[in-house]
This record gives C-alpha cells, sequence and structure tokens, in this order.
C-alpha cells in the first residue's frame, strides 16, 4: 500500500506540451507512472512522445480512463486549470504550479471539497510512492520503497531527509509534499490521516515550516487520532517577524507561527522533534529500529 | 505587497468606502499647496510602512500655512522606526487630509483566516487599539464573522456583525456598508489583509476610514498593473539588488552570508548556522533549478553586504543539478571577487562531478564539507577567524 498515487494512478498532466510539463511528465512515466494523457486547450490531436493531448480534462476522463490530474500550467491560468481538473471527473488534482493567486485558491478549496475531490498543493513538488508512482518534481534516486510516510511543506528538505532515511537503509511508503503556500488543497491533518489508514506505514515523518498553524492543528489530531509515532521537524526558527522567507505562507504575523511555537506544540503532544534534518531522520531511524 | 496608507485609501475611494479628503505630496512646497486646498486644521502624514507614526513623530496636525510648512520640512526626509525597532524607513511622501472631528473610533479588518480557509471579517467599537490589546482588555468587544468566499459579505451578515460589535445605534447602516465595501475591495484587489484603525464616527455621524493597512498578494500582482507601478523599491541595498536579479533575498542582522536551494532547506541552514553558534547575514533561496547564472548573482548580492565575513552555500540536488552548482562556483568566482572564506556542501544529483569540478578549479577561499552539519560548523568557524 501507499497513498494518494500507487500502480492504479492512470495520469493526466494539464500544461503537459510546455517544456517543463513534458520534462517532468516524461520523467513521471519513465519511472513507470501510467502517464495517460495531457491537456493544452486547441491542441487536441497533438501528441508529446506518444502521449495523446486532448483539449479538456473531462476527455481525458472519458477517453483514456484518467483517475488523476497533475496541474503543470503558468500561476495565472492555473487556479482556472485547477477548477477544470476538480470538475473533470478524476479523483485527485496535484497542483505543481508556484504563485497562484490565493483567492484563486479559496474558491478552488471549497470548490474540492464540495465535490470530493483531493487537491494536493499547489506550490508543491507532488507525490511519489516509491517503487509504484511519481507524480510531480520529486527526484525518486533518493527514496527506496519502505515504512516510513512523509509529509512536508517544502521540497528540498524532504529530499535531504529522505537521502539520510536511505542511507540508513529506511524507504518510504510514500512521500506528499503539501506545498508551502497560504491555503493549500490538503493540510498535514489530511495526510497524516490516510497513513495512519495506511497498513503499509510504520512511521510518519512530518515536515513543517513558520507560517498558520497548520503545524499545531496537527499535534491536536495526532494525539486524538494518530496511534503511529510522527517525528517532526521544523524549519525557520531564526526567522523575523513579518519577513516572507520564500514560501508565500512562511511568514510570522505578529507572533503567531513560529517555529518555536510548533515545535513545543508538537512535543507537548508526545512528537520527538529533530533539531536538524538529519537529527529527524535520525530519530525516525531509531525508532523503526 | 504592503500598500502604504494613501495607496489603501485611493483603493478604499475607488470602492465607495469613505475617507477625508486629502493629496499625496513628494516635496514641502507640494505638502503647503496640498494643505492650502484642503484647508485647515488639517494633518500631515508620513507614509512609511510602520505602525506608531504619531509616537515616532511623523503625524502632525497643523492650523495654519506656516505650521503645514514647518512640519511638512520637519517630516519630509525623516528616518522613522517602528514600535518593534523596524527600519528605519526614511519618508519619501507625506499625506495630507483635512482634521476630522471624531465622535467614536472603532476598529475594523478583514483577513484571510488560513486554518479556516475563509475570509474573517472583524469588528469593534474599541478603535485606537489593535486587535491583540482589544483582545486582552475586552474580548467581548470583539465581533468576528467568517465569510463564505463564494457568498461573498452580504449587507445583512454585516449588520449583524456591527449589532453583535454593539455599534451606536445610529450608524450601524453606515458601518455595515463601509464593510460590505471594505469586503468588495479585500477581494477586487486580491488583498490578504485590510485593516482599518480607525473607523471613525465625525461629529457629524459619518463614517469614514481614518487609516488604511492594506496587504495585497504578490502572486495576484499581475492583474493589478497600477498597483504593482505603485510598489516601493526595498530601502536596503542588499535586498534592492537581490529583487532586480529575481532572487528571494531577507536581509538578517548577522555576519555569514547564506545561499541554500529552496525555502525549505534555505530556512533550515540557516537555524543550523545558529545552532553552531553562528549569526545568519541573510536568507536567500536559489530555487529549485538553480543555474549558473543565479549563482553568480546570489554571490554578488551576498558579498556586496560589508557585514559578511564568511559565505555558506547549502546545496541538495533534487532537480538541482549539483554539476551545474559547481559550474556556477566556478564562473562566479572569476567574475567577483571573493574576499572572505565560501564554505559549499554539494550532495544529492550529480555531486560527485560536482565536487570534482571544485576540487580541480582549486579555487581560493573555498572550503568544501559533505554534511550539511559540518558546513555550518566550518562556516562559524571562519568567520570568528575572520
Amino acid at each position: 500500500m501507499s497513498i494518494i498515487i500507487d500502480e492504479k494512478t492512470k495520469l493526466v498532466v494539464s500544461g503537459l506540451t510546455g517544456r517543463e510539463g513534458t520534462f517532468h511528465g516524461l520523467r513521471n512515466r519513465d519511472y513507470g507512472t501510467d502517464l495517460v494523457a495531457g491537456v493544452t486547450p486547441g491542441k487536441a490531436g497533438q501528441e508529446v512522445d506518444g502521449v495523446p493531448i486532448f483539449d479538456t480534462i473531462a476527455e481525458a476522463v472519458a477517453e483514456r480512463g484518467a483517475n488523476t490530474s497533475m496541474i503543470f500550467v503558468p500561476a495565472r491560468f492555473a487556479g482556472a486549470a485547477i477548477d477544470e481538473a476538480i470538475g473533470s471527473g478524476v479523483e485527485t488534482v496535484i497542483a505543481i504550479t508556484e504563485g497562484i493567486p490565493v483567492h484563486d485558491m479559496l474558491g478552488s478549496y471549497w470548490m474540492a471539497k464540495e465535490r470530493g475531490v483531493r487537491l494536493i498543493g499547489p506550490n508543491c513538488p507532488g507525490v511519489l510512492s516509491p517503487g509504484k508512482a511519481n507524480v510531480g518534481i520529486i527526484p525518486a534516486q533518493f527514496f527506496d520503497q519502505g515504512s516510513i510516510g512523509v509529509v512536508s511543506k517544502s521540497g528540498t528538505l524532504t529530499y535531504q531527509i529522505g537521502n539520510e532515511l536511505k542511507h540508513a537503509g529506511l524507504g518510504n511508503s510514500s512521500i506528499v509534499g503539501i506545498g508551502g503556500d497560504p491555503i493549500v488543497g490538503s493540510d498535514f491533518i489530511d495526510i497524516l490521516g490516510l497513513y495512519e489508514s495506511d497498513p503499509e506505514t510504520e512511521l510518519i515523518v512530518m515536515v513543517g515550516e513558520i507560517g498558520g498553524d497548520a503545524e499545531e492543528r496537527a499535534a491536536t489530531y495526532i494525539a486524538e487520532s494518530v496511534t503511529k509515532p510522527v517525528v517532526g521537524y521544523i524549519a525557520g526558527f531564526t526567522a523575523p517577524p513579518g519577513k516572507q522567507m520564500g514560501h508565500a505562507g512562511a511568514i510570522i504575523s505578529g507572533s503567531a507561527g513560529t517555529a518555536r511555537a510548533k515545535q513545543e506544540a508538537l512535543e507537548a503532544k508526545g512528537v520527538r522533534v529533530g533539531t536538524s534534518p538529519s537529527e529527524a531522520a535520525q530519530i525516525a531511524a531509531e525508532i523503526v529500529g | 505587497m504592503d500598500l502604504l496608507e494613501y495607496q489603501g485609501k485611493q483603493l478604499f475611494e475607488r470602492t465607495g468606502v469613505a475617507v477625508p479628503d486629502g493629496d499625496v505630496a513628494g516635496d514641502v512646497d507640494a505638502a503647503v499647496a496640498a494643505a492650502e486646498r484642503i484647508g485647515y486644521p488639517c494633518v500631515i502624514k508620513a507614509q512609511v510602512l510602520i505602525g506608531g507614526r504619531g509616537k515616532a513623530g511623523g503625524i502632525k496636525v497643523a492650523t495654519n500655512v506656516h505650521e503645514a510648512r514647518n512640519h511638512a520640512e520637519a517630516i519630509l526626509g525623516m528616518d522613522l522606526r517602528g514600535p518593534r525597532g523596524e527600519g528605519p524607513f526614511r519618508v519619501a511622501w507625506v499625506w495630507v487630509e483635512g482634521a476630522s472631528e471624531i465622535d467614536a473610533e472603532y476598529y475594523a479588518s478583514i483577513i484571510l483566516d488560513r486554518s479556516a480557509k475563509k475570509p474573517l471579517a472583524i469588528l469593534s467599537r474599541m478603535g485606537g487599539m489593535n486587535v491583540e490589546e482589544i483582545t486582552e482588555t475586552d474580548p467581548d468587544a470583539l465581533a468576528r464573522s467568517y465569510v463564505e468566499p463564494a457568498d461573498g459579505l452580504g449587507i445583512e451578515q454585516a449588520r449583524e456583525l456591527a449589532l453583535s460589535a454593539q455599534i451606536d445605534e445610529d450608524v450601524v447602516l453606515g458601518v455595515s456598508e463601509a464593510m460590505v465595501r471594505l469586503y468588495e475591495a479585500f477581494v477586487s484587489n486580491d488583498a490578504t489583509l485590510i485593516e482599518v484603525n480607525p473607523l471613525v464616527v465625525t461629529a457629524s455621524r459619518d463614517v469614514i476610514a481614518l487609516d488604511a493597512k492594506v496587504t495585497i498578494d504578490d502572486s495576484a500582482l499581475f492583474r493589478h498593473e497600477q498597483l504593482a507601478a505603485a510598489e516601493e523599491q526595498p530601502a536596503d541595498e542588499q535586498e534592492r539588488m537581490a529583487k532586480e536579479r529575481g532572487l528571494t533575498y531577507v536581509k538578517l542582522d548577522g555576519d555569514i552570508g547564506i545561499l541554500g536551494n529552496g525555502a525549505g532547506l534555505c530556512m533550515s541552514t540557516l537555524d543550523v548556522v545558529a545552532n553552531a553558534g553562528g549569526s545568519p547575514a541573510n536568507f536567500l533561496d536559489a530555487g529549485g533549478g538553480s543555474k549558473a547564472d543565479a549563482i553568480v548573482d546570489a554571490l554578488e548580492v551576498i558579498t556586496s553586504d560589508p557585514k559578511v565575513r564568511a559565505v555558506l552555500f547549502n546545496i541538495f540536488g533534487g532537480i538541482t543539478r549539483c554539476d551545474e552548482v559547481a559550474a556556477g562556483i566556478i564562473e562566479a568566482s572569476s567574475r567577483v571577487r571573493l574576499e572572505v572564506p565560501l564554505v559549499v556542501r554539494l550532495d544529492g544529483t550529480n555531486s560527485a562531478q560536482g565536487l570534482g569540478m571544485l576540487a580541480k578549479a582549486g579555487l581560493d577561499h573555498l572550503h568544501v564539507e559533505k554534511t550539511m552539519l559540518g558546513a555550518a560548523q566550518a562556516v562559524v568557524e571562519l568567520a570568528g577567524k575572520a
């Protein structure tokens, strides 16, 4: 088992004909993901390396049985592409695009909720289920198949931790990048719940950062609803208030959203928090044995 | 992007929120002309992005033309610091507006609530204080109401909010209408925050916005060209350089320059350096696909800060290839005169090739470390010696 994507995933990529979309879409296919279609309005009938292109996601669903959509279109069109995906009949929408206006995401978030569609991202590296499927830009070489579930706001930090776990001989059930924007489709809580019910996952590594209160809410959720061990890591202890640290959502507003508060909230609920990515990986390795 | 008060008020005016009559001025003569047009008493307000401008001497009332000139001379060009030590910010603009006779001061805001994924409208009869102060003093005086994004804030919901905030009865309608229009301004301008503190009731019982604090979503600036054009350049030299080069850079207080790839890894690098006893000079995210040019740009920006005594490049190559980063470092060293030690940690995709290239190049001042912790310790030690 794994979560969100696996060997049954049939992927349609919005923006497959773009440079980045082609590069990553085909990389995902090379990994073994069943890439069934691409979507670019006005380019129906074309192909990208043998993958048929459709005008709409709904057509890709009807004709190719797509069940998962990846959004790889420029930010100013991405909100509309996400909404199209949510209404197309796919079960899961994974939005990689960075810089989508937050008001666009407000609408998309509630639309996805209403339709019962799982939305991951935006501004995220995607999802990888090692040995099964890769949807997004996560470099798969740092991750082996195994029992540690990872959920993270950050891409490169996740690769760093994955690489250290791999050196310790440990693999992953899935790796989920939830994204660093103020409004994301799935929060830590949503993904923690999926790992809790995934029989393959023994332990969960949760990588957070400053801004918002998703980590604090996750701490409460872990205490109430997660029986598996969780190891945390939080980035941004040295971040000054009021400054956006790269990710649109990584900002301490007044005194809210600090790394210290998140660490304390997690530790208060019995979650061990590493002081560096390496230490978080070491703690995970120690617990799994 | 945070708007200056006058920009916020101009935006309010366009959506029908009443504001005092005023003009913006960039020099003393223009400020005096504005005061003469508006009449006395008028208020001359420094346009900088900090709270507590009044206490810092940035807001003054003029009752005649001489006072207007004196105040404009004093305020324009002054350096103001915020209540938490932010700044200093040099005053380039003043806003001159007619003084209002105030009967009551309220607090009104619309914020984007990240947890609820909804806008939150807040109203209080205790204006002048900030939300934290109101919460401490009298939490009951703060009325809140979530807005369904699909529905928007209608007059009925705004009225209920005004009633629960115990706004004076005769202005419930006026305040409700102001809230509805503020919400319209929030949505139509892609704002993530609109705060009016105070929203005042004048002696003639009109409801007007006496201040304006507005934050616009940077990601949405492409559809607000007018606002984007009005954006102030960062006051800090390195922040300005970084912006011109399209780099994500934040100035900090320390002496160790930092470059990381990816926002999370970069934040984590700052923390690890601080844990090793060092003090980071900046946050700089070279981005997911760092190419040679980005490395050159980054090194130029970091080393232009005279406080920097050592630099750490922490790269974990995912999509970024370490051989490209190494090529960038070698290229940069031929274009930027490096006078401080540079510690490089390269790991991940093509790291062996990248490390090989660096070893072959044999650059002065370059120290290669295998791990993030080792690199942090090394750079702290080198900065201490410099």
